[in-house]
């Protein structure tokens, strides 16, 4: 390499910049991408660590209080119930949706015109607010005003969000409602990758359209499925606003989710400390899984298509 | 919360919503309307003042009237509104003054939300400009409503609005029905539930996802059996009061009632901020509902000829058989209250007392809310009564007048009246009490547990 060589324009660089002089201007523009998540991510993460640590009410002076909070909360025999049930949601809406939006996205990923038409509605209740959705469902399943008894269906006029099992049920058949087109879109990009190639070679081995699906397309979406599996389950963990509508953590405790418990610790009962410290305990629990699931994936991203 | 967010975008609103609380919470409503102009205390230049209230009507529209009232009158010095709809204004008020942000003027239920304002200092004491400036303002409101504004034997908020008993609604037709009167006393009631289960009309509407809904029937039962003490005691931080005789036998025939199906199928579902428990009463599907006064008008609007045809009976809560308490008593919002920022500048309270001396419960606004169907918190309602020409409306209110002024204890509902703490705990509990997921003692005991804080 001679010190002549012609300037490189800045986005076609082939080789990761590794001199120090290099990344300077690079480094300059990750700054206000940094700036916003120092002030919304690290900020907040440290004042909830802190508020962990103290009693607040919510209105007057902060005391400190030591360890008090965190060894209250876990031997308050309300967390493990919080903590079975969000992973009672997490792993059954996981078990509903994987399968559910795998089928679809390889379904979608044909090239046929039906299929964007369909993709296109498959996706609208992804563009409908959570929030919405749970009065619009909280409306159909009403034991006496509902969708069974106004169509005189029997077996629809159920207690739907009176009864535990019936109500971790409603809220799992929801969120997968909601969240199935988001993972068959991500499905269908993953399968569109998929050389064709591989089909046509298969194809002329003998290998039918099923032992094509678990041969080809499951093997080859295995980081697709990592990645969609970990915005499930560490999106789960989130879930507030659509439980929080739809049966406020009821009926009795059924549905109570760590976010939901955080929410009525800190915002209902003006307890901010125990609050605090059901936050921590989301993040980590979060930061857990997330890197759970990257082991299971492999420690590399690097993307599988190439060589394939 | 803002509902039109995904709730994976929530993450690190929620994650964070413990700490900024009160930074956060500033976008974190769901959109408030504002009147023009700045919304924090501290921003009103010269003596403006700021006051959020609730959205709702008829209730919306009497306070924007007052506050029109008060502005055409002081160009100088005007109120600069912001309202919310009920539960948005619970969380918000709170991490509004818990930040500083509040406004001049807050509204409220008074008892254990007033008292923990009062505990961090953020209400100014007005007992002195309320009993010797405003004698005659004073004079004329219900004296019952002032307890919850009282702290430490302080007045830290004025009484306002309306008195809402709870009231024992009744279907005039479904007592036809099954051939029966309505009930007299806590046997009656329980001699009914399978009567009116036969003819498949429920005997009690309930929105029991509300979980306050539950509580009303606890307020009465534990004041008709053990006496207006008992509650008295709880409320006063004495040890293990929930586990009182007469306590525990009320929560047992509480759950003897649930066991008997007294409630409508599915109740643990069904929301009253929705009014499916009014609608279900008025539409023929239950046969009693225990609720509010405040239900009235949308029974009357919504409920077809429910009210305007005559079918609808209301009473106050019978007796029980051998109970202490008196059968005149009654629970539910004895008023609602106003307080002023201690945050708030001299001029800023200035303006504020005088909208409360002139404009909360002056003659236009009484006339308004007893055409509205409420009575107000004042004396002189009862000379407006005569003034109604509808005559259920006439009936109604001269029964909600004579309930709320000879009521020997009007005490206000257990989760205005208590800490935010206690509150939230005793709402869990009898969630999972009408659930029958635990027994009276259990109630007591995790009751207990968290008496005084």
């Amino acid at each position: 390499m001679t010190s002549a060589a012609p300037p490189v324009p800045p986005g076609t660089v082939s080789k990761p910049a590794s001199g120090v002089g290099r990344s300077g201007p690079v480094a300059w523009m990750v700054l206000p991408a940094l700036l916003l998540f120092i002030v919304f991510g690290v900020v907040p993460l440290v004042g909830v660590l802190v508020l962990s640590f103290t009693r607040w009410d919510g209105l007057g002076a902060i005391h400190a209080a030591g360890l008090s909070n965190w060894t209250s909360v876990l031997r308050d025999p309300q967390l493990p119930h919080s903590i079975l049930v969000t992973f009672e949601i997490m792993i059954l809406s996981w078990v509903v949706q994987t399968p559910m939006s795998l089928l679809l996205g390889t379904f979608l990923a044909g090239r046929q015109r039906y299929r964007a038409f369909l993709a296109v509605l498959y996706f609208i209740p992804l563009l409908l607010s959570s929030a919405a959705i749970a009065i619009t469902y909280k409306a159909l399943l009403d034991p006496n005003f509902g969708l069974g008894p106004g169509l005189k269906l029997d077996f629809l006029t159920q207690d739907w969000l009176g009864r535990s099992d019936l109500a971790i049920a409603v809220v799992i058949f929801i969120v997968s409602w909601q969240f199935i087109p988001f993972h068959s879109l991500i499905y269908q990009g993953g399968v569109r990758q998929i050389p064709t190639t591989m089909y046509e070679a298969a194809s002329i081995d003998g290998a039918g359209r099923i032992r094509q699906f678990f041969s080809i397309t499951v093997p080859q979406l295995k980081y697709t499925i990592i990645t969609s599996s970990t915005l499930m389950v560490v999106g789960s963990l989130t879930f507030f606003d659509l439980i929080f509508v739809l049966t406020a953590g009821g009926p009795g405790d059924a549905t109570r989710v760590l976010a939901l418990d955080m929410y009525q610790r800190g915002f209902m009962s003006n307890r901010m400390g125990p609050a605090s410290v059901i936050a921590a305990l989301i993040v980590l629990l979060g930061l857990a899984l997330a890197l759970l699931l990257r082991r299971l994936g492999g420690s590399t991203t690097a993307s599988q298509q190439e060589g394939a | 919360m803002d509902p039109n967010t995904t709730s994976r975008r929530t993450f690190l609103g929620l994650v964070g919503g413990g700490a900024l609380a009160a930074g956060l919470a500033a976008c974190g409503s769901s959109g408030p309307t504002t009147t023009p102009g700045s919304t924090t205390a501290a921003g009103g230049a010269g003596g403006g003042a700021t006051y959020w209230f609730l959205t709702g009507q008829p209730q919306q529209a009497i306070r924007e009237a007052q506050v029109k009232r008060f502005n055409d009158a002081n160009p100088d010095t005007k109120i600069k509104t912001t309202q919310f709809q009920n539960d948005a204004f619970k969380q918000k008020i709170k991490t509004a003054i818990g930040a500083g942000q509040g406004p001049t003027l807050i509204w409220g239920w008074g008892g254990g939300g007033l008292k923990a304002y009062v505990e961090a200092g953020q209400v100014e004491d007005l007992t002195d400009w309320f009993n010797k400036e405003q004698a005659d303002l004073k004079d004329s409101i219900f004296p019952s409503a002032f307890t919850a504004a009282t702290v430490n034997g302080k007045l830290y908020a004025v009484p306002g609005e309306t008195v809402t008993p709870i009231v024992l609604f009744y279907d005039k037709r479904a007592f036809d029905k099954i051939g029966a009167q309505p009930p007299q006393s806590w046997g009656d009631i329980m001699d009914l539930v399978p009567k009116f289960n036969e003819k498949g009309i429920a005997p009690f509407s309930l929105g029991g996802q509300s979980r306050w809904t539950n509580m009303m029937w606890l307020e009465f039962l534990f004041d008709r059996i053990g006496g207006a003490e008992v509650f008295q005691n709880i409320f006063d931080g004495k040890k293990d009061g929930w586990s009182d005789p007469s306590a525990i036998k009320a929560l047992e025939e509480m759950q003897k009632l649930i066991k008997a199906n007294g409630f409508v199928k599915g109740f643990s579902s069904i929301t009253a901020d929705s009014n499916a428990d009014q609608a279900l009463l008025y539409t023929g599907k239950a046969a009693m509902m225990l609720h509010g006064a405040w239900t009235y008008g949308n029974m009357k609007a919504s409920g077809g000829d429910f009210v305007t045809g005559g079918h609808m009976g209301y009473m106050n809560f019978p007796p029980v058989d051998g109970g202490k308490g008196d059968p005149s008593d009654t629970v539910g919002n004895p008023g609602q209250y106003m307080s002023i920022s201690a945050k708030a500048t001299d001029a800023e309270k200035e303006t504020a007392k005088k909208f409360i001396a002139n404009n909360t419960l002056d003659d236009a606004t009484v006339e308004a809310w007893v055409k509205s169907g409420n009575i107000p918190v004042v004396k002189s309602a009862k000379d407006k009564l005569s003034s109604i020409t509808d005559k259920n409306d006439s009936a109604w209110l001269n029964f909600v007048y004579d309930t709320a002024a000879n009521a020997k204890n009007f005490a206000q509902s257990w989760d205005q009246a208590l800490s935010p703490t206690q509150a939230e705990t005793l709402l869990d509990n009898i969630a999972k009490l009408f659930q029958l997921s635990i027994s009276p003692q259990q109630f007591a005991t995790n009751m207990n547990a968290v008496i005084g804080q």
